[in-house]
This record gives structure tokens, C-alpha cells and sequence, in this order.
């Protein structure tokens, strides 16, 4: 049955986390701003001291992105602070063994915070992901990694401030191509792998966002997620690379959720300072009769549910264990650009105020934009949609 | 609970009407659209799946089956697919019927919800829109006045489907500030049909001026008699019923422009290889699915009896402008080719353009 009624134990997430965004976030989110690379630490530890009580949950399914949407509505740098396995969480949930998710996940929440993250993108790939130059290459019982990672959000507090753990992206075999890529897990400590630099930002300058060195940096050979053998014959068998997408069908719906958070916490804004000045939005009557202003609003009001809606289907599907990589990428392609675009609306209608670093609209543009950009730019997610909707291949459209 | 999968009976309504749409109407409606008629047959074909009917409680003749808002919307997305003026043909009579069937009197119901539960189609419509730039359906020009036992109604109206052929016709005007609706029988004195009219799209379906010069009505013709009309349910039933027709339209010009893309050739490689166009496929792909889904919470809002205002409206403005968006691309896509006739996206680039116009022409 088609339903749009969250369940009582979802309201109660909703309700729990959007207290919370209020009561912890929002106090401290411009401090936070400019203070870049200083820690919450109060709300780390009181996030790690509450865990279990459905308030800092993370995960990907429909409660979880309902929580998250709250907490990114108090702050989405500070929300990307909290502890948790995060995308190394989901590249193991994606396509790790029940060995790996008992070994690196099974105690992950006792003794102190711990973070997990995921390390993609290098100097010289973004998007095109198949073209990583970090090699892993095996050595007896060991695999040996040599590389260097960017853009790894939260891996300074997965490497170095907890007992955290990454996961890395890594090629075994440059001529075998997508097939040849594989995901390692290294665990904080790990000799041979550094912290170099933190990357200052437009946005979420709460988040910290690493460049991570491997100098021949040595892991067990258990630590490669999925196959470690290189099927160079058939090429519908890169589960290398495909593992890499699959953890991506399962975070671009939650990131579409960030987004929203941002979005509303905007348009809630604008709304809010509206009403105090007597202005209602009416509904419901003529366009032609509609103010500027009132169609303004109501086109970002439109495009934040449908972009809700769109990420809220793609999460379904996965909870009924239906493939969403197409509609994944619709929910974050919508998402990315629907949020960049109603909270730049939203600077220019509240003028001298919207562009005030006295309130936080301006920083919730910039931090909004990063939606549109990391988990696949918005243009790489179109790519996808556009392949999936023509059952193109790669080479078909490139 | 958060759900996106419509029921088993109303999967079975998708398939039905689905492959009626592709086997009949998209047989015919390329005839229909340059002819201005559509063949009797189909529409009796149509009317034997029981859209309408089946909604409508036994007492009153129908199947008994619930009415609602969200298979109201599966099923116009997939008639308005086959064609949209044969789609609002098929679902004049629910213009009628829906309104009498939730705000009726019990002796409203009675007397006029069976003929619309018979095993003959019969044309019966709705009267709101007005000729007039800035017509708004909460300030009609066309008023209702209580004279003794009989109310006076005055005004002109336009766009009113199958207006010469209805035996009744609900017309809206405004009493007292608000608006309500009032039936009217064929041949009531002072109710002139006009021409039919002459339209941009929607060709097949026939719609007439009309003018009500001082056309009488006993005081019992009011609907809901005492009691009104809620006239915003009835606006945001149609604005959600619209919506899906808009999805319906656009997802058939995206199929076509999908499919034409994928063979068309142009330096050495089909055209839906180049990003420019792959793009713009895949953004018309994104926003039908966006404008279904919120069509389908607006309908759910409808369903559950609540105010539907705000979604039926945010959702009917992002269709009307998704609906042009997609038609005018699946043009540019086929380009020169497109802007015949031999192709359908002309036809669809003209019905599409028409939501924003639409109001009160369809309704679940």
C-alpha cells in the first residue's frame, strides 16, 4: 500500500534527533564554522555516551535517514563529526564477508569514540574511480599499499584521533582495469600509513577531510573485501569495482537526506522570518496571482519534497531488497542540486540578512553545496541515470 | 508505514488500463487528434473496465469497491499515457460523480450516482472555468443567487468537456463569497451551449463555451444542498488527478525520445550517446518520477481526508512546468522530426502545455 505516514517508533526518531539538532547543534554550529579543525569534543562525547539511545544512530535505512535529515538541520559539518563506521562501515556492509563485519564492526562501539572512513578519490581521479593509481600488491600473507588518498572525510578522526579504521581503494592489478580494483580495510595505527593534511573548505568545515599516505603500508591478507582474485577474462565479473558502486547505491539516498536537512533548515528560515513580518504564503490560488516571492517559495518548497520523496523510495527499495542503483542516483542527483539551489534562493531573498555571517543561512549555502559534489558529483549521477534509463553501457555513453 | 508499492488490486487496475492504453488508444489517437473524434467504440470499451463505477457504493448501482484518491492517479497517469483527450473523455462522468458521491445529500446521491453506475457510458460534466485571463475557480465571476425556492445563475464558463452531449451538468459559481455547485439539467432554460471550441491540444476532446443567463435551479440543486460543498477538496482533486495526467503525457514523450535517441544516428553513433542529449533524458526521467510521487502523497492526503492544499497545489505548479519542460525536449530531441506530424511528440508538446490552463477538467 502506498503510505507516507512515518511509523510511531520513526516520529519518535524524528522528534528525539530534531531535539537534539536544537538543543546541541545549533548552539555551537558557528562557532564550529569558524573555528575550522577544532573538535566538538563535548558533543562527541556526549553523542558516543548516548549511543543506542536513538538519538546519533547511524545507518541506512528509513528511520536512520529520517534521524539524520533532523540532525543536518541543526548543522551538517558538525553532524559529520559524530562517531560511527560511516562509509568504511558501508563499503563492509556492501560487500565484506560476515567475518569482516564481526571483525571490524563487532566491537566497534565499546571503549572510546571510533570513526571509519572511506578513502577514494586521489590527486588524480575524482570521479573517474577506475582510474586509482594506488597499487596493493601481495606479499606472502600480506598485501603492501602505496598511494595517496584525498578528500578521505573523517579520516583524521578514524586514523588518528580513535581506533578507527579506513577503508581503501586500492588496484591489484593496473592492466586488469575496474577488475582489478579492490577494497582494504586498515585499521587505525597501522604502520606505513599517515595523516598528512586536512583540506580547508567552503562548507561543513567541522568535518575533517584528510589527505591519508600509504608508504608501503603492511595489512593482513584477510583485509580485502570481496574476492582478491583478478577475473581479467569476463568483464561483467569487476565486482572490484562493483562493490565500490554498490556501496554507493546504499549511501547516495543518505546523503540525498543530509542534503534535505540543510535544504529545510533554510527554507525554515526564510519561512520563519516571513511570518514574522506578516507574510503568509498562499496556497492554493491562481498562479497569475501568486507574488514573486510566493512562487519562489513555493518552487523550493516543491523541489525539497520531491527530493525528499525520491530518496525516501530509493531507501525502500533497498529495505525490500530491491536493486535501487538507478533510483539511488536519481534521489542524490535530485537532492544535490535541489538543496544547492533552494539555499542560494534563500540568501538572495533575505538580502543584507541572508548574507549576515550573524545568522546561519549563509552558512548553510555553503555548507549545502558538497551534497552536489561528494558520493558522485551531480554530473556523474546524471551519467548514471542517463545509462541505466537507455541501458547503455559505459562505452555507449561516455 | 513508509510505502512505495501501490496494492494488488490496484497493480491489477495499472495493468488493465495499461494495456488498454497501449492496444486501443494509442492505436487511434493520432486520427483522433486531427478529426476531433473519437470513436464511440472506444469509449464503451473504456467504460466496461468500470473506472468509475466500481468506485461507486451498490446502494446508489455501483461495484462497491472504495473510492480513492491514489488509484484515482494510478490510473489517469496510465490513460493520460495512451492519450489525454481520450483520458478525459473516459473520466468526464467523475467529474460529476465524484463531487455528488463525497458532498452529495443522500437524495442527491440517490437520484443521480446510478447514472454514471450503468452499462452505458453517459456524459456528464463540470463547469469552472471561465474565459478570462486571471480566472481564479475561489472568485468566479459566474454567481449563484437564491431567489425564493430557485437559485439564479449567471455567468459565462469555457473548457467544459462534453458540455453539448451532458444530460447534467455540476456548473460552479459563487454565493456569498464562496464556491459552490449547483446541477443543472440539459435543457434548463437560460443554459446555452456554445460552440465547440477550437484548442491548441486536446483536439479529440470536445469542450464548449457556456453562458447561463439567468438559468434557474431549484434550491435543491445546490450541491450538498444546506450544507455546500467543501469546493477545495474538489479543486485538490482535481489538481491531483491533473498531476498524474501530466506524468502520464510526459512519461510518453520521454519514452518516445528515449527510444527515438537510442536509433538515430548522427556522427557515426546514436545521439543519446552524447551527453548533451543523454542529459536531458535523464533529467526529464528524474522529474516525472519526482512529480509522481508527489502526486501519489497528495493523493494519500486526499485519501485520508485531510487537507490536501498545500501538496495538491505545490505538486500541480511543478507539473504543469515538468510536463512542458519534457514535451519541449522530447521536440528537441527528434528534432526537424519532431515538429511533424508523423510523430507524436508535437501532439504531446501541445496537450502538455494545457495543465497550466486545466483546472477542474479531470478529477480523482
Amino acid at each position: 500500500m502506498i503510505d507516507f505516514e512515518p511509523t510511531p517508533e520513526q516520529q519518535e526518531a524524528i522528534t528525539k534527533a530534531h531535539k537534539a539538532a536544537e538543543e546541541l547543534f545549533r548552539p555551537i554550529s558557528r562557532y564550529y564554522d569558524e573555528h575550522e579543525h577544532e573538535s566538538p569534543q563535548e558533543l562527541i562525547n556526549l553523542a558516543w555516551k548516548k549511543r543506542g539511545e536513538g538519538i546519533f544512530e547511524l545507518g541506512m535505512d528509513i528511520t536512520s535517514a529520517l534521524r539524520i535529515e533532523e540532525l543536518c538541520w541543526g548543522d551538517a559539518g558538525l553532524f559529520l563529526c559524530l562517531p560511527g563506521p560511516w562509509l568504511g562501515g558501508a563499503a563492509i556492509f556492501a560487500s565484506g564477508t560476515k567475518e569482516h563485519l564481526q571483525r571490524f564492526l563487532g566491537k566497534f562501539n565499546e571503549g572510546e569514540p571510533k570513526w571509519g572512513a572511506m578513502a577514494m578519490t586521489e590527486p588524480g581521479c575524482g570521479s573517474d574511480t577506475a582510474a586509482i593509481t594506488t597499487t596493493a600488491v601481495r606479499d606472502g600473507d600480506e598485501w603492501v599499499l602505496n598511494g595517496e588518498k584525498i578528500f578521505v572525510t573523517m579520516g583524521k578522526r578514524a586514523l588518528e584521533d580513535s581506533n578507527g579504521f579506513i577503508v581503501v581503494w586500492a588496484t591489484v592489478d593496473k592492466s586488469a582495469g575496474r577488475a582489478g580494483m579492490k577494497a582494504f580495510v586498515v585499521p587505525a595505527g597501522t604502520p606505513g600509513m599517515r595523516v598528512e593534511k586536512l583540506e580547508k573548505k567552503l562548507g561543513i568545515k567541522a568535518s575533517d577531510t584528510a589527505t591519508v599516505i600509504f608508504d608501503n603500508c603492511r595489512i593482513p591478507l584477510g583485509n580485502v573485501l570481496g574476492s582478491p582474485e583478478v577475473k581479467k577474462a569476463d568483464k561483467s565479473e569487476d565486482k572490484g569495482f562493483k562493490g565500490a558502486m554498490a556501496t554507493f547505491d546504499v549511501t547516495r539516498p543518505i546523503i540525498a537526506v543530509q542534503a534535505l536537512g540543510v535544504g529545510r533548515a533554510a527554507l525554515d528560515f526564510v519561512k520563519e522570518t516571513l511570518e514574522k513580518e506578516g507574510i503568509k504564503i498562499r496556497y492554493g490560488i491562481p498562479k497569475q496571482k501568486l507574488t514573486a516571492l510566493e512562487r519562489d517559495i513555493m518552487e523550493m518548497e516543491a523541489n525539497y519534497k520531491a527530493a525528499k520523496l525520491l530518496a525516501l523510495r530509493a531507501l525502500w527499495m533497498m529495505s525490500q531488497f530491491q536493486p535501487n542503483n538507478l533510483e539511488s542516483s536519481i534521489a542524490k542527483a535530485k537532492a544535490g542540486l535541489a538543496v544547492t539551489k533552494i539555499t542560494q534562493k534563500a540568501v538572495e531573498i533575505m538580502g543584507p540578512v541572508g548574507y549576515s555571517r550573524k545568522y546561519l543561512l549563509e552558512k548553510w549555502m555553503r555548507d549545502a553545496k558538497i551534497n552536489d559534489i561528494f558520493e558522485g558529483t551531480g554530473q556523474i549521477n546524471m551519467l548514471i541515470v542517463a545509462r541505466r534509463i537507455l541501458n547503455f553501457s559505459r562505452e555507449q555513453l561516455k | 508505514m513508509i510505502s512505495f508499492s501501490p496494492t494488488e488490486e490496484q497493480k491489477m487496475i495499472i495493468s488493465m488500463v495499461r494495456q488498454f492504453a497501449s492496444e486501443e488508444m494509442r492505436k487511434v489517437y493520432r486520427q483522433c487528434d486531427e478529426t476531433g473524434d473519437i470513436p464511440d467504440s472506444l469509449i464503451d470499451t473504456a467504460w466496461k473496465m468500470g473506472l468509475i463505477s466500481s468506485n461507486i457504493p451498490e446502494e446508489y448501482g455501483g461495484a462497491g469497491g472504495g473510492h480513492s484518491a491514489i488509484t484515482g492517479s494510478l490510473l489517469s497517469e496510465e490513460l493520460a499515457w495512451g492519450d489525454l483527450s481520450i483520458a478525459m473523455h473516459i473520466l468526464c462522468p467523475a467529474l460529476f460523480a465524484y463531487p455528488i458521491l463525497e458532498m452529495g445529500t443522500e437524495v442527491q446521491k440517490k437520484k443521480y450516482l446510478p447514472l454514471v453506475c450503468g452499462e452505458t457510458y453517459r456524459a456528464v460534466s463540470l463547469a469552472l472555468i471561465e474565459p478570462r485571463f486571471d480566472f481564479d475557480p475561489h472568485s468566479l465571476s459566474t454567481t449563484a443567487r437564491l431567489e425564493g425556492n430557485e437559485y439564479a445563475l449567471n455567468g459565462e464558463k469555457c473548457y467544459v468537456p462534453l458540455a453539448a452531449d451532458a444530460k447534467l451538468l455540476l456548473v460552479c459559481a459563487k454565493e456569498n463569497g464562496s464556491t459552490q455547485g449547483f446541477i443543472v439539467e440539459k435543457g434548463t432554460k437560460g443554459l446555452e451551449i456554445g460552440e465547440r471550441e477550437k484548442n491548441m491540444g486536446i483536439k479529440a476532446l470536445a469542450t464548449y463555451e457556456l453562458r447561463l443567463k439567468n438559468c434557474r435551479v431549484p434550491k435543491e440543486s445546490r450541491l450538498g444542498e444546506q450544507n455546500g460543498c467543501d469546493f477545495n477538496r474538489i479543486i485538490n482533486c482535481s489538481r491531483v488527478a491533473l498531476s498524474a495526467m501530466a506524468t502520464g503525457v510526459a512519461r510518453a514523450a520521454f519514452e518516445y525520445s528515449r527510444d527515438y535517441a537510442k536509433e538515430r544516428v548522427a556522427f557515426g553513433e546514436p545521439i543519446a550517446s552524447r551527453q548533451a542529449i543523454a542529459f536531458m533524458l535523464a533529467e526529464m526521467a528524474i522529474e516525472i518520477d519526482a512529480t509522481r510521487l508527489m502526486t501519489w502523497e497528495a493523493a494519500w492526503k486526499l485519501d485520508r481526508k485531510e487537507d490536501a492544499t498545500k501538496e495538491a497545489s505545490l505538486v500541480k505548479l511543478y507539473a504543469d512546468d515538468m510536463v512542458v519542460m519534457v514535451t519541449d525536449r522530447a521536440v528537441q530531441i527528434l528534432g526537424g522530426h519532431g515538429y511533424v506530424r508523423e510523430h507524436p511528440v508535437e501532439l504531446w508538446l501541445r496537450n502538455g502545455r494545457g495543465f497550466a490552463t486545466f483546472e477542474g477538467m479531470a478529477i480523482v
